[in-house]
């Protein structure tokens, strides 16, 4: 006979304590449930305006439900708090990338512009223009610029952090950077949030 | 859109997250019990503003469809 059952009277039907404690049980979890925060850790790794709204678009969306939510940005992905967001995108060499103008008649937005890499690599400014096609129907279509996105986020009180070996690594200083980042921090310092966190993303 | 809410939101021409966004915002300036009457042109609003209220526990009392426009009334938890 196990110690806990030493616990119970021997006279207490058995069957009776278990449905009470399976009652009990519930109750106690749905508590827990209702009364826990749900988090969201998310690392953001990317610097281009393209890879720069998943973390954003997610963190802001969880913040909004409630979330506690925060984000580590690490390599271009601290491209993403510096002060002056200038994202691009570049389409050489991603060929997921639809090339569509975002004015003109209709036909001629819905043309998906197949231009070879070595075009692409060849012409001079072929990012610039490509970035500004992109803003621009981002604009037409309504969705938030990555600027919008990341005061939402700090409005709700997203915590922001970035990698300190990074700022190292590419010779950057601190004043080219947001105020608002929560800390310079590095890899054994977050990973133990995102281990508490109840869904962490490497983005 | 609904005439007797305390507040409205025009979040038409806006695509996901803003109206989310937008309607978090408006709700949380706003007293426990009123009304937020939200318009959206999002087809993904339908959805997420569901998924919005059952996670943050405010009512959404309606939401309908009406010419491609959608229209919610949350009242605030």
């Amino acid at each position: 006979m196990g110690a806990a059952e030493k616990l119970i009277a021997e006279n207490l039907d058995k069957s009776l304590f278990n449905q009470w404690f399976d009652q009990r049980f519930e109750t106690k979890m749905a508590e827990r449930d209702a009364a826990h925060v749900p988090s969201l850790a998310i690392i953001a790794t990317k610097g281009t305006m393209d890879w720069a709204y998943p973390p954003f678009i997610l963190a802001s969306t969880a913040s909004a439900l409630g979330w506690d939510v925060s984000i580590f940005f690490t390599f271009y992905g601290l491209e993403l708090l510096k002060k002056d967001l200038h994202l691009e995108i570049s389409p050489l060499g991603n060929p997921s990338m639809p090339m569509k103008m975002p004015f003109g008649p209709q036909w001629l937005q819905d043309i998906n512009w197949k231009v070879p890499n070595v075009v692409m690599a060849g012409i001079p400014g072929f990012e610039k223009v490509a970035t500004g096609l992109m803003e621009q129907t981002v604009k037409n279509k309504g969705v938030a610029t990555i600027d919008e996105l990341r005061s939402a986020c700090l409005e709700a009180d997203a915590k922001l952090y970035a990698c300190q070996m990074t700022v190292d690594l590419f010779g950057y200083s601190q004043d080219e950077f947001i105020p608002e980042i929560a800390g310079w921090i590095g890899a054994a310092s977050f990973l133990p949030q995102a281990q508490k966190s109840d869904v962490c993303l490497f983005i | 859109m609904s005439t007797n809410a305390t507040q409205s939101l025009d979040t038409r021409g806006m695509n996901c997250p803003l109206p989310i966004l937008r309607t978090k915002k408006a709700l949380s300036a706003m007293a426990a019990g009123e009304t937020l009457a939200v318009t959206a042109t999002d087809p993904g609003s339908l959805k997420d503003m569901q998924a919005f209220c059952k996670q943050t526990g405010h009512e959404l009392v309606s939401s309908s469809t009406n010419q491609g426009e959608f229209e919610f009334l949350i009242r605030r938890a």
